[in-house]
């Protein structure tokens, strides 16, 4: 048997289905978001234009990494969630006894989580440069609107959401508790954003090619999450709980 | 309402074989799990025919859900080989097996916030049903919730989650259907609607595996029974059983004690042995009731005594059971 991808859809529809009814999932996509649209947006508003290059390089750069610590934040939460949360529910059981295979299992989590994250970052991304480009100065809103920013934006929200999901359900494959997945996986989704933050504040200089090189990396780094996630998805282990 | 009229037919071979070699839906061969140091259970061998409904007996700990498990391909055996419904017990076998059977757990494990029609849905696709929707809508008959399918899951009672879930198995139309103590914590009428399902799938020529610790559910519901108790104590029908570990005997019940009971069943040369029990009865032992009863009367009628009943003494599947656990206890003991 070969990987399906109507059994990955399967998981998929079911997981989008489960996340429109839980208001958890409901608070943490819409609120969560609206906290860092808000927050950059009066840290550029704030600025003013007579202040130094430098300073206001910094709260550009303030202001684009609260964009990115969405994708970070949101699917860590859900897919921390992935597989502990329905091995609590009792529901890992029944899913485990159908033919399906762990990759696709992990592909339809995945997607699960990746999908309402991009849509909801790049919304409030999109929101964020309108309302740059109606109400902050144009000289601010120029720096903000500079190719690489927006590039580093556009590149890095699927791949830093594509490390924090593997790593979310990586954790939610080991744990037996959902609180301390949910803990864990934050955690674990916050290193890019580390890379994301030298290059946001010109510690790093954010050429086109850096960009590239390490978009490349957590490309990489996003395809062998899958395949060790998918590797540590032990049936035996889920089902038991660990408590053999 | 037993089951043994129809199964006398079907199951002739006896003691732990269906009737007709190659025919097996199971095939377990001295299987053997261990979590470390612990034995879940232990070189256990039978086997289960196409359409028969076998009974999986046995006390909390023996090893029933594990050995579902491992059927299942959720856990891998430490050793010892199956066959499930035709295909080897393999690990690279996993997905063929689970294509071609269903597992209900003991738990629904619904999605609650999803609808019943959608968690059978995603199901269907799971199993690739290109009829989905047609087998969801006999699914849904067969279990009588088609007026539920849009109700959410939590919305529903402990039965009806249990019926989804069967209905949920029931969807792939699998070989063979695993459920796993599927009345356990029912209240009668729920068990009783259970049961009833169970029984029209046996009509439907459906191979069940029960697993259960209520008797009267596997009296009432299977072919064949086996009793595990960490490793396999019997197979075999329930009368089979029955015959097994207890003499056959008849109960007779008098209006007043007899003044010499032992002399007097011993001139009856169909009686091997007796006991009086409470209140003017007597077991006595007996190889053939049907010819010892009217011998009995007789040289009761003779003694003068007058004969409230003479019955033979049905031994349940709870009384074989409890012999055996009890055996476990006491060799444990020792």
């Amino acid at each position: 048997m070969s990987f399906s991808w109507a059994r990955v859809g399967a998981i998929l529809q079911k997981e989008l289905r489960d996340y429109r009814r839980n208001r958890f999932v409901v608070f943490t996509m819409s609120l969560l978001p609206l906290v860092f649209l808000v927050v950059p947006m009066i840290q550029l508003f704030a600025a003013k234009v007579s202040t130094t290059n430098a300073k206001v390089d910094t709260r550009i750069g303030i202001s684009l990494l609260y964009m990115l610590i969405i994708p970070a934040i949101i699917p860590s939460v859900l897919s921390a969630y992935a597989v502990v949360g329905e091995r609590e529910q009792g529901t890992l059981e029944p899913v485990l006894t159908t033919p399906v295979r762990p990759e696709e299992f992990l592909v339809g989590k995945a997607l699960a989580a990746l999908l309402p994250t991009l849509a909801v970052a790049y919304m409030i991304f999109g929101i964020f440069l309108g309302a740059t480009a109606a109400f902050v100065h144009p000289a601010i809103a120029s720096a903000v609107f500079e190719r690489n920013h927006v590039l580093v934006q556009l590149l890095f929200t699927p791949l830093i959401a594509g490390w924090a999901i593997w790593a979310g359900i990586a954790v939610s494959t080991r744990v037996s508790d959902v609180r301390a997945a949910g803990q864990l996986g934050m955690f674990a989704s916050l290193p890019p954003l580390g890379i994301v933050a030298l290059m946001s504040f010109n510690v790093i200089t954010p050429t086109l090619a850096l960009a590239l090189g390490l978009a490349a990396v957590l490309l990489l780094v996003d395809v062998l999450g899958w395949r060790a996630v998918a590797a540590m998805f032990d049936r035996e282990r889920l089902v038991t709980g660990g408590r053999q | 309402m037993s089951r043994e009229g129809s199964v006398t037919k079907t199951y002739e071979a006896g003691l732990g074989r269906p009737s007709s070699a190659g025919t097996s839906a199971l095939v377990v061969d001295h299987l053997t799990k261990r979590f470390g140091e612990r034995i879940a259970f232990e070189d256990v061998s039978f086997e289960v025919g196409y359409g028969e409904v076998f009974g999986f007996l046995g006390p909390n700990g023996a090893g029933k859900t594990t050995t579902v498990r491992t059927l299942g391909t959720l856990l891998a055996p430490t050793s010892g080989s199956a066959t499930v419904a035709g295909i080897e017990l393999r690990p690279g076998n996993g997905p063929d097996i689970r294509s071609r059977i269903s597992v209900m757990p003991e738990s629904p494990g619904l999605y609650l916030r999803l609808t019943v029609a959608e968690n059978l849905e995603c199901f269907a696709r799971l199993y690739r049903l290109a009829d989905g929707h047609e087998r969801i809508d006999r699914a849904l008959q067969a279990v009588s919730l088609t007026e539920r399918a849009n109700d959410l899951c939590r919305s529903l009672s402990k039965g009806l989650r249990q019926r989804v879930a069967l209905a949920r198995a029931l969807l792939s139309d699998p070989a063979v259907l695993f459920l796993d103590e599927p009345t356990s914590g029912l209240d009668p009428v729920a068990s009783r609607e259970v049961h009833e399902l169970i029984a029209s799938l046996e009509d439907r020529g459906v191979t069940i595996f029960l697993t259960t610790h209520r008797l009267e559910e596997a009296e009432r519901l299977c072919h064949r029974v086996a009793i595990l108790n960490t490793t396999m104590r019997l197979v075999g029908r329930p009368d089979e059983l029955r015959a097994q570990l207890f003499k056959r005997s008849l109960e007779v019940q008098l209006r007043a004690v007899l003044a010499d009971p032992a002399s007097l069943f011993s001139e009856v040369s169909a009686v091997e042995g007796w006991e009086a029990r409470a209140s003017s009865s007597y077991l006595l032992s007996v190889s053939d009731p049907d010819a010892a009863a009217p011998e009995v009367a007789r040289a009761l009628v003779h003694a003068g005594a007058d004969i409230l009943s003479i019955t033979e003494s049905r031994h349940s599947l709870e009384d074989v059971y409890l012999e055996l656990v009890d055996e476990d206890v006491e060799a444990k003991r020792r």
